[in-house]
C-alpha cells in the first residue's frame, strides 16, 4: 500500500468511525434506528391509540421497549429488527409508503395483516406495549402515570391510609 | 471450620422457624441462605418486576442469569428456563424465602387434608395417601406459628375448620368494598364467609405497626413492615440468641457423609464463590420442594449412590402445588376501591364434601389487580388491541372481581424433580429437571370450583362471569410440595413422622417437601407449624443424645 492509499483508507476509516459515533451519540434510541423508532411508535399507537388520553407512543412505549432491549429483552432484538422491517415492507407493498407515513386507518389494516401473518412478532409488540402503558412509569412508559390516572387509581399512591378507615361500618 | 450442632439450609418458612427453635434451645446453628437479606427498599413497588408479576424479572431471587432449570413439557420436549419464566416454578431466594413477599394467607389445613386416602380413596394413577401425623399433632404448633409470626383475621364464622384452642392474636382488618359486596351474597347462598387469617399486622404487634392498606401486597416486600414472615420474626430472634449465624449468598452444593453414611456437614459455595465445608452434628434441609429434592439427589456417595434418602427412588416424586381456578365477574357498578391488601373474605364450604370429588378448594377474593393484570382478564370477545381494548380497560378496571382458590391436587409419582444430566447452574451444580402432569381428577375438581366461584359472583351482582379454567402440565410454583413425602414406610416415603430421612438419621427435611398432600389452602402456615413440630422432635432427640455422633 503506498502512502496515498494508506492515508485515504485511514481517512475513510476515521470518517466511518466518526459517523458511527455520531449515530450513537445523536440517535434518539439505544437499540432502534430512527426509522425503526418511527415505525414502532406508530405500531404502538395502533395498540393503545390516543383518545381523550394519550396513546402508547406519547406515553413512552418506544422508550420502554428500547430500554428493555438493552436489558431484560435482549433475546427479542432480532425479532424487532426483522419484524419492523417486514412491517414497512408490507406497508410499501400494500400502500406504497412506510408504515409511519400511512393514515391511521391504513395502519390499522396493516396491523390486521401482521396479526394474521406475523403473529409471534405482533404478539410480542402487543404485550410489550401493554406493559409500557399499564406498567410502572419508572421503566420509561406510562409517562406521568397516564394510564393510572385514566383508570382512576391514585397517583402518587395514597400512603399511610389508616387501618381504622372503615371501622364502625363493618357489616355483620 | 468449627463444627456446629446444626446446619440449616434455606432461610424460608421452614428453615427460619427451625433455626429459631434450635438456637433458642441452646444449639449452635449455621443458617445458610443462597439469597440476600432484602427489604422493600431494594425493590420498590414495581408492577412489572416483583415476585408475583415477573415480566421484567424476580424482585426477590433467584436472578435470571446462571440459575436455570430444565422443564419437560407434555410432548416430551425439554426447555431450559430462567427463574422469571412461569414454567420454572419459582418460589424465592432471599432471607424469609417466599414469606418476604407473600400474600400472607395463613391457613390451617383441615382434618380431612391429613386423611385424604382414608376419606376418599386414591383415584387411579394417583399416590393420594394419608399423612402419618394428623391435625391434632400439629394443632399446638399451628397455634405457636400464629402467635410468634403474628396472624390477624377471624375464622369464627367457618364451621368447617378443625377446632382451635386459641383465637388468632389480632383482629381482622376492616373490610374493603369487595368484601362488603361478597359477604351478604355468600350469606344469601347459605355459605359461611369469614375473614381470611393473614400473617399481617392489623394492629401494632411484635414491635411493628399495622398494614397501611396499599394495593401492592402479594409479590412485594412491605414498605411499613406490617407483613410477617420469618425474616422479621423468628430469624431475628434466632440471631439475637447468639447461637445462630446466618450466612447469605451461600449456595449449598451437597450434604457430606462419613464412612458410615451419616451426614458430617455440608459443602457450599460462599458469597465469593469459594467452596467451603461446614461440619455439623446434623443437617436440616429447608430449600422448598424442588431445591430440597435437588440437593438430596445431588448428595451422592458410596453408600448413597442415587442421592441421600433415595434408596427407593422416592426423592423428587409427587411434586405438586395448587391448581388455581375460579371466575371473573363483570359488574355494572364499581367494586374495586383500591384498599389493600385485596383478599379479605373466604369460604371453606367447598374444601371437602363435594359429591363425587376428592377434596376441593378454599375460595377467596383475589389479592391484587394491578392495571397490567387486567389487560389480560377483560371479558371474552374484547378486542386484544386498539380503541376497543382501551375503552374496555376504562370500563372494567374497577368493575371486575375475581374469586379463586387453590384446588388440592391428586399427587402423582410421575410428576417429579430429577437432576438434569447436562445443564448446570453458575456454580457447576446439576440443576433441577421437572416433568409430569396434573391428574385428570385434579382438573375435574378445579372445573367444579370455577362454577362455585361464578355462582358467588353472580349472586353478588355480576352481570357477566367467565371462568379461569385449570391448565395442564407439571405443577409446583410458589406452593410447591410433596417431593420428600412423610410416611411410616421407608419404601414409599422419604422422611418419617419426625421429618427425619428414613435411612440417614441425622438429616431432616423441613419444608413443603414433606407434605403428603397439600390441602386446599395456601401452605405456608402449615410449613411453619411443621417447622415448630419437627424442631420439638429434634430437640427431644438431641437431649436424648440420639443425634450426637
Amino acid at each position: 500500500m503506498d502512502r496515498r492509499r494508506f492515508l485515504q483508507t485511514g481517512a475513510a476509516a476515521a470518517a466511518a468511525l466518526s459517523a458511527m459515533s455520531c449515530r450513537r451519540s445523536q440517535g434518539r434510541w439505544r437499540f432502534f434506528t430512527d426509522t425503526e423508532g418511527r415505525t414502532l411508535a406508530a405500531l404502538c399507537d395502533q395498540i393503545v391509540p390516543p383518545d381523550d388520553y394519550p396513546g402508547a407512543a406519547q406515553a413512552g412505549a418506544v422508550e420502554f421497549i428500547d430500554r428493555q432491549l438493552m436489558r431484560h429483552y435482549r433475546k427479542h432484538r432480532a425479532a424487532y429488527r426483522r419484524g419492523l422491517a417486514e412491517t414497512d415492507q408490507i406497508s410499501i407493498a400494500t400502500f406504497g409508503h412506510a408504515f409511519a407515513s400511512l393514515t391511521f386507518p391504513q395502519q390499522t389494516e396493516i396491523v390486521h395483516v401482521l396479526e394474521g401473518q406475523r403473529r409471534p412478532f405482533f404478539d410480542l409488540v402487543l404485550s410489550h406495549t401493554m406493559q409500557s402503558f399499564y406498567g410502572s412509569p419508572r421503566h420509561g412508559g406510562n409517562r406521568d402515570a397516564v394510564s393510572w390516572r385514566m383508570l382512576g387509581v391514585p397517583e402518587p399512591p395514597v400512603r399511610g391510609r389508616s387501618q381504622f378507615d372503615g371501622a364502625g361500618k363493618r357489616p355483620s | 471450620m468449627k463444627k456446629v450442632n446444626a446446619v440449616v439450609i434455606g432461610a424460608g418458612a421452614g428453615g427460619g422457624v427451625v433455626a429459631k427453635e434450635l438456637s433458642t434451645g441452646g444449639l449452635s446453628v449455621v443458617l445458610l441462605e443462597r439469597g440476600q437479606w432484602q427489604s422493600a427498599n431494594d425493590d420498590r413497588k414495581d408492577d412489572l418486576r416483583n415476585q408475583r408479576t415477573t415480566i421484567l424479572g424476580n424482585a426477590f431471587g433467584p436472578n435470571d442469569e446462571g440459575n436455570p432449570r430444565v422443564v419437560v413439557d407434555l410432548a416430551g420436549s425439554e426447555h431450559v428456563v430462567a427463574p422469571s419464566e412461569g414454567w420454572y416454578s419459582n418460589n424465592a431466594a432471599c432471607v424469609g424465602g417466599g414469606t418476604l413477599s407473600w400474600g400472607a394467607q395463613a391457613w390451617r389445613f383441615m382434618r380431612q387434608d391429613f386423611r385424604m386416602r382414608s376419606t376418599y380413596g386414591a383415584p387411579e394413577g394417583s399416590t393420594l395417601e394419608d399423612w402419618p401425623i394428623g391435625y391434632d399433632d400439629l394443632e399446638p404448633f399451628y397455634e405457636k406459628a400464629e402467635w410468634e409470626i403474628g396472624v390477624s383475621g377471624n375464622d369464627d364464622g367457618n364451621p368447617f375448620k378443625a377446632p382451635r384452642r386459641r383465637p388468632l392474636p389480632m383482629p381482622a382488618l376492616p373490610p374493603n368494598r369487595e368484601y362488603e359486596i361478597l359477604l351478604p351474597a355468600a350469606k344469601r347462598l347459605g355459605l359461611h364467609p369469614f375473614d381470611i387469617p393473614m400473617a399481617r399486622n392489623s394492629v401494632p404487634y411484635n414491635g411493628r405497626g399495622p398494614c397501611m392498606r396499599c394495593r401492592w401486597c402479594v409479590g412485594f416486600a412491605c414498605e411499613v413492615d406490617a407483613k410477617n414472615g420469618t425474616q422479621n420474626t423468628v430469624i431475628p430472634t434466632a440471631l439475637a440468641t447468639g447461637n445462630c449465624e446466618l450466612r447469605t449468598g451461600c449456595m449449598t452444593k451437597e450434604i457430606l457423609v462419613d464412612d458410615r453414611g451419616r451426614a458430617s456437614g455440608v459443602a457450599y459455595f460462599d458469597s465469593n464463590g469459594h467452596l467451603q465445608t461446614q461440619p455439623a452434628e446434623f443437617v436440616v434441609v429447608s430449600c422448598a420442594a424442588i431445591e430440597s429434592a435437588r440437593l438430596l439427589l445431588n448428595s451422592q456417595s458410596r453408600l448413597h449412590p442415587r442421592g441421600l434418602g433415595n434408596r427407593y427412588d422416592n426423592v423428587g416424586r409427587n411434586l405438586q402445588g395448587h391448581t388455581y381456578t375460579g371466575a371473573v365477574g363483570a359488574f355494572d357498578f364499581e367494586v374495586y376501591d383500591d384498599v389493600g391488601p385485596g383478599a379479605g373474605i373466604a369460604i371453606s364450604d367447598f374444601n371437602h364434601g363435594n359429591p363425587g370429588l376428592r377434596g376441593g378448594a378454599m375460595l377467596a377474593n383475589e389479592f391484587i389487580r394491578l392495571p397490567i393484570h387486567v389487560t389480560g382478564m377483560l371479558p371474552p370477545g374484547t378486542p386484544r388491541w386498539g380503541a376497543g381494548h382501551k375503552e374496555a380497560m376504562r370500563q372494567y378496571y374497577k368493575r371486575t372481581m375475581v374469586i379463586m382458590g387453590p384446588t388440592q391436587e391428586m399427587p402423582m409419582a410421575e410428576s417429579r424433580v430429577e437432576v438434569d444430566p447436562k445443564v448446570r447452574d453458575r456454580w457447576g451444580i446439576p440443576v433441577a429437571r421437572l416433568s409430569g402432569d396434573r391428574h385428570p381428577h385434579t382438573l375435574e375438581i378445579g372445573r367444579a370450583m370455577c362454577d362455585k366461584a361464578a355462582m358467588w359472583l353472580k349472586e353478588a351482582g355480576a352481570v357477566r362471569t367467565w371462568l379461569m379454567l385449570p391448565g395442564r402440565g407439571v405443577s409446583g410454583g410458589q406452593h410447591q410440595a410433596g417431593t420428600c413425602r412423610m410416611g411410616d414406610n421407608p419404601k414409599s416415603s422419604v422422611v418419617n413422622q419426625h421429618c427425619q430421612i428414613h435411612d440417614v438419621d441425622n438429616v431432616f427435611v423441613v419444608d413443603g417437601s414433606v407434605h403428603v398432600n397439600n390441602g386446599g389452602f395456601n401452605p405456608a402456615l402449615t410449613i411453619m407449624a411443621i417447622g415448630y413440630y419437627a424442631s420439638a422432635g429434634i430437640l427431644q432427640m438431641w437431649r436424648g443424645t440420639g443425634l450426637r455422633s
